[in-house]
């Protein structure tokens, strides 16, 4: 019975240790980060390169103003797993994400909307306000665009194309001379790439969803489908497999960079995140916004956003709208995080001050300067991958009024 | 993945089959009149017990907080059962069962049986929480600037202790320099004598009768400063972080009476429409923030019905069952021929063919697939370029088909090769030698002997291997991701299986539908069970036969 005894007694003290420890695990690091914090506790959720951006900042907020910041990175779903944690009531108070995610957070009841005062809103690059903006309501502070570029080797391609057919032209002799394998590296694979190829469609006539009264995508004019997407998919099959052969399915999301660095291709259809590839192999590169069919409209490519939310359910929504309208509108911030993956700052005084420093930036922005903002809406969902597969049977040789009017049905059906 | 290791319920040892667990309960019976507390054993228990109890305290402060109660009794009554089980001397049989049946319920069961309650409602995204959430939400999303109101400096201050104290938010208007206290009340002009305003920033930093909160101090009390609303006229001022506030109006507001929101700009009502679980307006439009609701058989009825899910049924149906047994079947078929040449006593350096065909099972096979998903490249790919072949791999039905049997086959085969090894060295050499003195040729031997005894053993492996590969989402996913589709249909591509393609319904669309694909999962689930049973029942026959 002795034993028995010291059995029980060792086995509470044993408990009472071990959930001790799992309190003091969890409550340490927030202890040491700043032993002086009074107040409260704001917690953000970023992707693992911007984590590391933020942090130094982040933390000077919290010594400012006496408060604990934790930066978290979530490398993989970040926008599912803010969703559902904020449900479960376990979510951040700032999250940082792009900004087509805004109509699924939004119906998901996972943010909530910020108020900037005119004068802060004038700040920003107005494509980058209208990104953010959803049913007629700012809903997150933006502070990066990206969009894609036609991205060339000059030593092979000296002159900017400007029509698509002068690019397939000077492409083809390259193919011919043997300097080059393939004409264009314009990413598709075996199931499309809506988001590459946009620039193009866009140039044949074709639109996404037509502009309902407020400003905002209209999910009931869907125009996949009509005869305008028609015909620019009828453009876009001349150049395909059957055709020209400058779009291929076997140029993937893996390779096209990689063909593009390796001298096999003189043209490069992608955004800011590949020219640091392009600098590491040593190849003469120039920007230019990426040319349209001849006699056709304006090629436009997709407008995408990087942005700051307040989550509706955080613990701490004053202290969170406190560091995303105040503190995340300083360009400091913009530039630091410009430093850690370079995209055009969205603040216009963040992206006049590292200008000067990249000549890159300038084109891309203008290149994306008659850009269309990536639709936020939720139906927007339903677009990309019958799309993308429509494109990729297109660029295979399938017949696009069949093809197109099929992905058209099945998106129709998609939306409510 | 092809390799059944991670995958539920292929557990290596076959039910009933080892020796060791027919002896097992006569010793545990000695055990229980012999044993002597030995200090190893007494630590073993302390700590293993202490964790335990370790475990529930730390769950039970979130289960307190949440007022959880059924939870928490669910959880103080496992703990209790569980000291009683192991402090007592009794019921020893139960001590070796509970904690696989603990684990079992909480990993399997639990699983399948939530997996089912979803199937009946209309979870996912848009519908998550709960009406009263949406509501809250409608309501937060329209908050709009009232058109032309000031947007005021804010201090946050209390007439009582920083931490507990009432909040009063101390106002300045930067144009008018006009200072204002304003809470739950309304709003009061302040004397500006009885106020100090920092030129700097606009803001109030001091207040007769007034205790001002740094950041540090408010934000601990965030809350309450969100919760705090001082009506006026236009709306109310609400703040706007902690050092500014603005005058705001909720455009849309939910009124009880008629179960709707009505939207106060444009007179539009949404009424709640509790079969679908929105907020429907007359003329069809729906609110994007909707909750979670019982649906019923809906989902069922819309897997059954739908032309879009039902059309394509069969045929991808026949080729899941093609694609398991293929990949099942070529993986054993290789696995069991390199296995039995390098069983044969003729063959020299056998470990060192073991260990290079074991290689491509060592490998991750995430990275190998997408690895081979490159090499069928029709341009760049390894395979095009080194036979010079010009295929379009992913691009044509049935090339694409083998590709991805091929995939498999260079996946799985290795296991396939382990574990017969391990079922032929297990064979007695006496039986194979003695057919050879009847004079039966290697075949007539392997036909007749070495197979069926394999098949005894490996046949509740394959069962699960198939099972595994019904379900295999990784090899389609990684590779071709169900293509090649045809032009006319973007729904259902000739490599598909139910799994990816239920994926594709259920998460391609505006968001996720959790609720229809679960109830995917128990038609996917019906199918695999079926199978399953009916060949372990004719597995059983052959052991009879054979045993």
């Amino acid at each position: 019975m002795r034993i028995r005894t010291a059995g029980v007694v060792a086995v509470l003290g044993l408990a009472l240790a071990a959930s001790g420890c799992g309190d003091s695990g969890s409550d340490k690091p927030a202890a040491d980060e700043s032993a002086k914090a009074t107040g409260g506790k704001l917690v953000i959720w970023a992707d693992d390169k911007r984590t590391a951006a933020l942090k130094p900042f982040a933390e000077e907020f919290g010594k400012e103003n006496g408060v604990t910041v934790e930066v978290q990175a979530v490398s993989k779903d970040l926008q599912t797993n803010f969703v559902t944690a904020s449900q479960q009531g376990s979510g951040p108070d700032v999250v940082v994400g792009a900004h087509d995610w805004i109509g699924n957070l939004v119906q998901n009841g996972a943010i909530d909307p910020v108020q900037l005062p005119a004068e802060q809103k004038s700040g920003f690059d107005e494509t980058a306000i209208k990104a953010v903006t959803f049913n007629g309501q700012l809903y997150g502070v933006p502070y990066a665009t990206e969009n894609v570029a036609l991205i060339r080797n000059t030593e092979l391609a000296p002159e900017a194309p400007k029509t698509i057919e002068d690019l397939v032209a000077t492409g083809k002799k390259l193919k011919a001379e043997k300097k080059a394998s393939e004409i264009l590296c314009l990413q598709s694979g075996q199931n499309g790439d809506a988001y590459h190829i946009y620039p193009l469609y866009t140039s044949g006539g074709g639109y996404l969803f037509g502009t309902a009264a407020n400003g905002d995508y209209d999910p009931k004019d869907l125009g996949v489908g009509k005869p305008e997407s028609i015909a620019a998919f009828q453009k876009i099959a001349q150049l395909g497999e059957k055709g020209e052969g400058a779009l291929k399915r076997s140029i993937t999301g893996e390779n096209s960079i990689a063909t593009f660095t390796g001298k096999k291709c003189a043209f490069l259809v992608s955004g800011p995140w590949a020219v640091a590839d392009a600098k590491k192999a040593g190849i003469a590169y120039d920007i230019s916004p990426v040319p349209g069919f001849a006699g056709g409209k304006e090629a436009q490519p997709f407008v995408g956003v990087q942005a700051f939310y307040v989550a509706a359910k955080g613990k701490n929504k004053a202290l969170a709208q406190e560091f995303v309208t105040n503190y995340v509108t300083k360009p400091e911030l913009a530039v630091a995080l410009y430093k850690a993956e370079p995209r055009p700052p969205a603040l216009t005084a963040a992206f006049d001050q590292v200008k000067g420093e990249d000549a890159d930036l300038a084109k891309f922005s203008e290149a994306g300067k008659n850009g269309q903002v990536l639709p936020a809406i939720p139906a927007m969902a339903a677009i990309w991958d019958p799309f993308g597969k429509a494109e990729a049977a297109i660029i295979g040789g399938a017949d696009p009024a069949k093809t197109i009017t099929a992905a058209g049905k099945t998106i129709q059906g998609q939306i409510k | 993945m092809s390799a059944p290791p991670s995958g539920p319920g292929p557990a290596p040892q076959a039910p009933g089959r080892e020796p060791v667990r027919r002896g097992l309960p006569r010793t545990s019976r000695t055990a229980r009149q012999h044993a002597p507390i030995t200090a190893t054993g007494l630590v073993v228990k302390v700590v293993l017990l202490g964790l335990v109890a370790g475990i529930a305290i730390w769950a039970a402060f979130p289960l307190i907080e949440a007022e959880h109660w059924i939870g928490l009794g669910v959880l103080v009554a496992t703990t209790a059962g569980l000291f009683y089980l192991y402090l007592s001397r009794r019921h020893i049989p139960a001590k070796y069962l509970v904690p696989g049946t603990l684990f079992l319920i909480a990993f399997q069961v639990f699983p399948v049986l939530h997996t089912a309650s979803t199937a009946f409602t209309n979870f996912g995204d848009g519908h998550r929480g709960s009406k009263d959430d949406a509501i809250v939400a409608v309501q937060t999303s329209s908050v709009k600037q009232v058109p032309g109101s000031t947007e005021y400096n804010l201090t946050i201050a209390t007439t009582g202790d920083p931490a507990t104290g009432s909040l009063t938010f101390l106002l300045s208007d930067p144009k008018t320099q006009e200072v204002f206290a304003g809470d739950a009340d309304g709003l009061r002009k302040l004397d500006a004598a009885d106020v100090e305003v920092s030129s700097l920033s606009g803001k109030i930093t001091a207040a007769d009768g007034f205790t001002l909160l740094n950041i540090g101090q408010a934000s601990s009390r965030s809350d309450a400063i969100t919760a705090l609303i001082v009506p006026t006229d236009e709306g109310a001022i609400r703040s706007n972080g902690l050092t500014r506030a603005y005058e705001g109006k909720a455009i849309r507001a939910y009124d009880a009476a008629c179960d709707c929101v009505k939207d106060s700009e444009t007179g539009k009502t949404w009424t709640a429409d509790e079969k679908v679980g929105s907020f429907v307006a007359a003329d069809g439009e729906r609110l994007a923030q909707g909750w979670k609701v019982d649906v019923g058989l809906k989902n069922f009825s819309t897997v059954l019905t739908d032309p879009n899910i039902s059309k394509p049924f069969f045929g991808t149906l026949a080729w899941n069952f093609a694609f398991a047994i293929a990949s099942t079947g070529f993986t054993f078929l290789l696995g069991m021929a390199i296995a039995l040449a390098l069983h044969s006593p003729r063959m020299k350096g056998t470990n060192f063919y073991r260990v290079l065909l074991i290689l491509p099972y060592a490998m991750p096979s995430f990275a190998m697939l997408l690895i081979w998903r490159d090499m069928f490249n029709t341009d760049f790919g390894l395979l095009n370029n080194l036979f010079g072949l010009n295929v379009d791999w992913f691009g044509g039905n049935w090339s694409a088909r083998i590709a991805v049997v091929l995939v498999q086959l260079w996946l799985g085969y290795p296991y396939m090769f382990l574990v017969a090894t391990g079922a032929l060295q297990a064979i007695p050499r006496e039986l194979t030698e003695a057919t050879s003195v009847d004079g039966a040729s290697p075949w007539q031997s392997f036909r007749a002997v070495t197979l069926p005894l394999l098949l005894v053993a490996l046949s509740p492996l394959l069962i699960a291997s198939f099972a595994f590969n019904f379900n295999n989402v990784n090899a389609i996913l990684f590779t071709t991701e169900g293509g090649p589709f045809a032009p006319d249909n973007p729904t259902n591509g000739a490599t598909d299986l139910l799994i990816t393609y239920t994926y594709r319904l259920a998460f391609g669309a505006q968001g996720a539908e959790f609720g229809l694909a679960a109830t995917v999962s128990i038609f996917i689930f019906a199918i695999v069970a079926t199978v399953s049973a009916i060949s372990f029942r004719r597995t059983r026959k052959q052991e009879e036969v054979y045993s």
